[in-house]
């Protein structure tokens, strides 16, 4: 109980209220002190108590004194307490309640109950430690580990050593705010080696794991972010998983192609594709390698590339010349035609009509008219 | 007589330039033809480009349609190839137009002198351009320059001398 100095109990500018509770007795060490019952406060800096009847009678103690604290529980007769375990007191220290005392601990008594609450606010004080930051002008006490030294300088090197502690005090917060992304960051290198080592054991063991395991796992680690270092093998050497998708995208997409004039554009047979599948869904690169092993499975429907990196797939029947002359003979019906227009006439996308006319203006048969109205094809006549 | 012009005028895709290589091509062949011909029906020897862009042969009021700047350069260029056309400053913004060239102008020449048998013989300039002799002659009234390109292009083959005399200059033809 000699850690304790008299204190006016008014709190200082920086100091906040944490909490009070009435009812509370305190204890030198085990025994009880010659106080009576009264108010225990916890600010953000000091533990403070006030006699309950007698106001004037108000003492306060630094919480950098407090070592470690813990519960003690209520028993027959006893209410529950607060064991406070503190440091020995500094040499500066006020004059308080006590000159020395036996003891290096204290206790509080609750007697109105509250130390549930008292015990969580304190723990939270002691943690934080609020009072390093936001110091009170109180005789410094060296109690718990190093302090930022307030030596009250004044004049410029005063403000010099007040910036250079800003500088500190941010750069602690930074550190302390980023520590919990760099062990996201240590975990998530952890688990990308992870699976890349079980990528590369089902490469070597390709006949042991079953085909359906394979596709699941690899949609396991696509989904993860990682590419399968097995479709990273080049056009014409794909794995069979592209292989069996292909087969299935011949038989899935006749059908559509036929009905929109055997051409469709990359992006349709996506969302067609997707759709159907319901679940289990593909992922553009999937379908992309997928639609590149068409020729060399020797199924009807090819990948196209045009000069503008439109990518269409279209039938194996899809005759190029024929598409052309059509489209000619449709340009001269009506003298000039916008792709728009074009697309209108025959029903298919505008992206794809104005592919089909860029053909024809490719192979001589169109001339174009770029204007503010637009651009027109108007057979060649050159 | 007024001009007439060609069915490519009158053809909106004549005014764009045709990315197709073949087809631009044959644009270009029809754009040097029509350029040089609405030059010699009247009479303009020098073309200002800026000026050119609303001249009505780049610019066809009726189908509202204009050859942009970067087409008319290539059209020029195009000419200028061809022999007909030289710029008179670093800058391109002045041209001669020839619609025909100088040696086109000194074969007629040539040809002139050798049917009246007047090879061998010392002309002016003024002579020829403006004599009463070559009244009725294609090239009678031909601007100085173009004369003296001619007769240049006479010397390069050999067929002429241009010589200096007290008050201008002259041409020996062979």
């Amino acid at each position: 109980m000699d850690r304790f100095s008299w204190s006016n109990g008014l709190l200082e500018i920086n100091e906040t209220l944490v909490i009070q509770q009435r009812g509370v007795r305190l204890y030198d060490g085990d025994d009880k002190a010659k106080l009576d019952v009264g108010v225990a406060l916890l600010s953000t800096h000091r533990l403070i108590w006030r006699d309950g009847k007698n106001h004037d009678c108000c003492m306060a103690m630094p919480l950098s004194q407090i070592i470690f604290f813990e519960e003690q529980a209520a028993g027959i007769g006893k209410s529950a307490k607060i064991v406070i375990h503190l440091h020995p007191s500094p040499a500066n220290k006020e004059p308080g309640p006590y000159q020395n005392s036996k003891y290096s601990f204290i206790k509080l008594s609750f007697k109105e109950h509250g130390q549930i609450e008292f015990y969580r606010r304190l723990t939270e004080e002691i943690t934080q430690k609020r009072w390093e930051n936001t110091p009170v002008s109180q005789p410094i006490s060296t109690g718990t580990g190093p302090q930022t030294g307030r030596t009250r300088a004044v004049g410029i090197v005063g403000i010099e050593r007040k910036i250079e502690e800003k500088r500190k005090e941010t750069d602690k917060n930074i550190s302390e705010a980023f520590e919990d992304l760099s062990k996201l960051m240590v975990k998530a290198k952890e688990m990308v080696e992870l699976s890349r080592s079980i990528a590369s054991k089902i490469k070597d063991k390709q006949g042991d794991i079953t085909e359906d395991e394979t596709i699941r796992f690899k949609s396991y680690l696509l989904s993860m972010g990682i590419a399968n270092p097995v479709t990273r093998e080049t056009h014409g050497s794909g794995t069979h998983y592209h292989m069996q998708l292909a087969k299935q995208l011949g038989d899935m997409l006749q059908a559509p192609l036929e009905e929109r004039g055997g051409m469709m554009a990359l992006t349709e047979v996506y969302c067609l594709v997707n759709r159907a599948r319901g679940m289990e869904l593909l992922s553009p690169e999937d379908l992309l390698n997928a639609c590149k092993m068409f020729e060399s499975l020797k199924l009807p429907l090819r990948l196209r590339v045009f000069d503008s990196g439109v990518m269409v797939v279209q039938l194996q029947s899809h005759s190029e010349e024929e598409m052309i002359a059509s489209a000619l003979d449709n340009v001269t019906e009506k003298g000039s035609l916008t792709a728009e227009e074009f697309a209108k006439l025959l029903g298919l996308s505008v992206l794809l009509s104005k592919e089909r006319l860029l053909l024809a203006e490719k192979m001589g048969h169109l001339c174009r008219d770029d204007s503010v109205e637009g651009l027109r094809f108007y057979p060649n006549s050159f | 007589m007024s001009f007439e012009w060609p069915w490519q005028y009158n053809f909106p895709p004549f005014f764009t330039l045709q990315p197709n290589v073949d087809t631009r091509q044959k644009q270009l062949a029809a754009w040097c033809s029509l350029v040089l011909s609405y030059c010699r029906h009247h009479k303009l020897y020098t073309v200002d480009v800026m000026e050119a862009q609303e001249s009505p042969v780049f610019n066809n009021k009726k189908i509202e349609r204009k050859l942009s700047v970067e087409a008319i350069q290539v059209v020029f260029e195009e000419l200028r190839k061809k022999g007909n056309l030289e710029w008179l400053d670093k800058n391109k913004s002045r041209c001669l137009v020839m619609w025909r060239r100088p040696e086109e102008w000194g074969k007629l020449i040539y040809q002139w002198v050798s049917k009246n048998g007047m090879n061998n013989s010392v002309f002016t300039l003024y002579e020829l351009s403006n004599g009463d002799d070559t009244d009725g002659e294609e090239f009678h009234g031909l601007e100085d320059w173009m004369l003296q390109r001619s007769l240049q292009a006479l010397q390069t083959e050999g067929k002429a001398e241009i010589i200096a005399m007290d008050d201008g200059k002259g041409v020996y033809c062979v």
